[in-house]
């Protein structure tokens, strides 16, 4: 079957700096892939690319069968890939509503964004109670979640997450972690990058461990999680800060 | 008491027209990071549109609407050939491109039309003047007044209630992240130009409906004026651009109808002074807009 995203040897260069040497990795549909590593191993570059935010240097970038390398943003996400930045990146002077208004901002049907919007308001009560609050209030948590409904309103069939549990009280990660698992139960394929791998192994089907710029290991994540490479050299170290300014 | 409603009218008036240049300068401000001076020449090109639809034996009530549409689609043509190639680059790079544009375009008024004033005909009703029961007040300086409350009101309205308007405020905080929500670049850019270019047009019908004539460089002072509103008020903000403009208009006005005789020649020092007292005190405005520029 065709994977639902197929990149294949993936390079992004930011000046001199090569960032991404050489990716390849692949999403079935209904999986929960994630992409492991420290910080600067390429994997938010990664996402970026994917969506068309960063111009691949070379490489091919396919969703659904169709090469999508050098298409824009606002055209990927079209047809039905959207990433979920890192740092949430919600609207903060927007309120709750206008954010979640503006994710359905590639659909025309009001009925059915009206519908969208009840269903994310259900699936997030909270944002249902701070609906007509600017976003920039909401808590870490709170804000994650918005960013994540937003995402889930331009419907789409691959949700790319970057880094979803930075910055989150251990019990918001298990939140987000537990939602996660639900939206992949609705038939969300999802492609997650996170620093924190147990939680993310924990969730996922596969996954792939980058560093340097490059996939240096991958596999389902049963054999990832009793690997002893993997636990030492990429996962035992304790997290680093969240100092990506570039998103390399 | 007369002399001063009648001041107020007047600062009312004048403090509308930075406010609608304001806005319009910072709506692209807000967005691409650029600082438009040749939003002035906009205000030029209304005025010449309005001697051309004159001598054409248009009345004013359709050369103006006409103007405001024209300079609309030029100001949405200006972004296409002269700031999208630069678009990304540094604050510096773009506003040399839009002195550039500016320039060349004055240059243009000078060579093509003329140096000289030429004067716009005015409908009998734009000069004369009301007297409400103890002080007069001109009938162009209430259109004015109203029309900036209407045009701010529905641009506000624009950005609260369609989605258009909801990406321009999007995009005014994470260009990116707009992208992401489907958003074209392009098309939300292409937005802003227009809203200025419409914001810029509707000034300038005002301010010629007092002042009846139009030369190449019309533009210039009002636009400086405008951008010293938007630095008063806080760059980027919308909000901070109508505040200080209407701020700048009423300081402007009251110390003209109030400085003893022997200080009018410093008016616009003092004017300009206080500015600088209040920036010294809030550098970053009175409504104070986040530091950078999105793109």
């Amino acid at each position: 079957m065709t994977p639902m995203l197929s990149i294949a040897d993936l390079d992004v260069r930011y000046g001199a700096i090569q960032a991404v040497r050489g990716v390849s990795l692949d999403v079935a549909e209904g999986e929960i892939v994630a992409v492991l590593g420290a910080n600067g191993a390429g994997k938010t570059t990664t996402l970026k690319a994917a969506v068309g935010l960063v111009p691949a240097t070379s490489g091919e970038i396919r969703f659904a069968g169709t090469a999508i390398t050098g298409s824009d943003t606002e055209d990927i996400v079209m047809r039905g890939m959207t990433l979920v930045p890192e740092g949430r990146r919600v609207f903060p002077s927007l309120t709750v509503s206008e954010n979640l208004r503006l994710g359905a901002a590639t659909r025309r049907d009001a009925g059915e964004i009206a519908r969208s919007r009840d269903e994310m308001l259900t699936l997030f009560p909270i944002l249902a109670e701070r609906a007509n609050q600017a976003a920039g209030t909401l808590s870490g948590g709170q804000q994650q979640q918005l960013a994540i409904a937003r995402a889930l309103m331009s419907m789409p069939k691959l949700l790319l997450l970057d880094e979803p549990s930075l910055g989150l009280a251990p019990q918001v990660v298990d939140d987000i972690f537990d939602l996660i698992l639900r939206l992949k139960a609705r038939g969300l394929t999802i492609l997650l990058v996170e620093q924190d791998a147990v939680a993310a192994l924990d969730i996922a089907d596969r996954a792939y461990v980058m560093a340097n710029g490059r996939v240096v290991m991958s596999g389902s994540a049963a054999a990832l999680r009793t690997s002893d490479e993997i636990t030492h050299a990429y996962l035992g170290a304790a997290p680093e800060p969240p100092l990506e300014s570039t998103g390399a | 008491m007369g002399y001063f409603l009648e001041q107020t009218g007047n600062a009312l008036s004048l403090g509308g027209i930075y406010a609608l240049l304001a806005i319009g300068l910072a709506v692209v401000y807000s967005i691409l990071g650029l600082i438009n001076f040749a939003h002035g020449t906009l205000m030029t090109l209304t005025g010449y549109i309005l001697v051309f639809t004159a001598m054409a034996g248009l009345p004013f009530a359709i050369g103006a609407p006409v103007a405001v549409i024209l300079v609309m689609a030029s100001a949405v043509l200006l972004e296409r050939i002269a700031f999208r190639p630069v678009r990304g680059a540094s604050g510096a790079t773009m506003l040399l491109t839009s002195f550039a544009v500016a320039v060349l375009l004055q240059l243009a008024f000078q060579l093509f039309i003329s140096t000289r004033p030429q004067i716009v005909p005015l409908p009998a009703v734009l000069t004369t003047t009301l007297d409400l029961g103890g002080f007069a007040i001109g009938v162009n300086r209430i259109i004015s007044v109203i029309v900036a409350i209407v045009v701010l009101v529905a641009l506000n309205q624009f950005l609260k209630r369609t989605i258009l308007g909801l990406a321009m405020r999007a995009a005014a905080e994470d260009f990116d992240v707009t992208r992401l929500m489907g958003i074209r670049a392009n098309r939300v850019i292409a937005t802003a130009f227009a809203i200025s270019g419409l914001l810029a047009a509707v000034a300038s019908v005002l301010w010629i409906a007092q002042r009846s004539s139009v030369d190449p460089m019309m533009g210039l002072i009002p636009v400086l004026k405008a951008f010293i509103a938007t630095t008063l008020g806080g760059l980027g903000s919308l909000q901070g651009a109508v505040l200080g403009g209407i701020l700048l208009g009423v300081i402007e006005i009251y110390l003209a109808a109030y400085l003893p005789d022997g200080a009018l020649p410093y008016q616009g020092a003092i004017s300009l002074g206080i500015v600088i007292l209040v920036l010294i005190v809030r550098p970053q405005g009175l409504i104070g807009a986040r530091k950078e520029a999105v793109k």
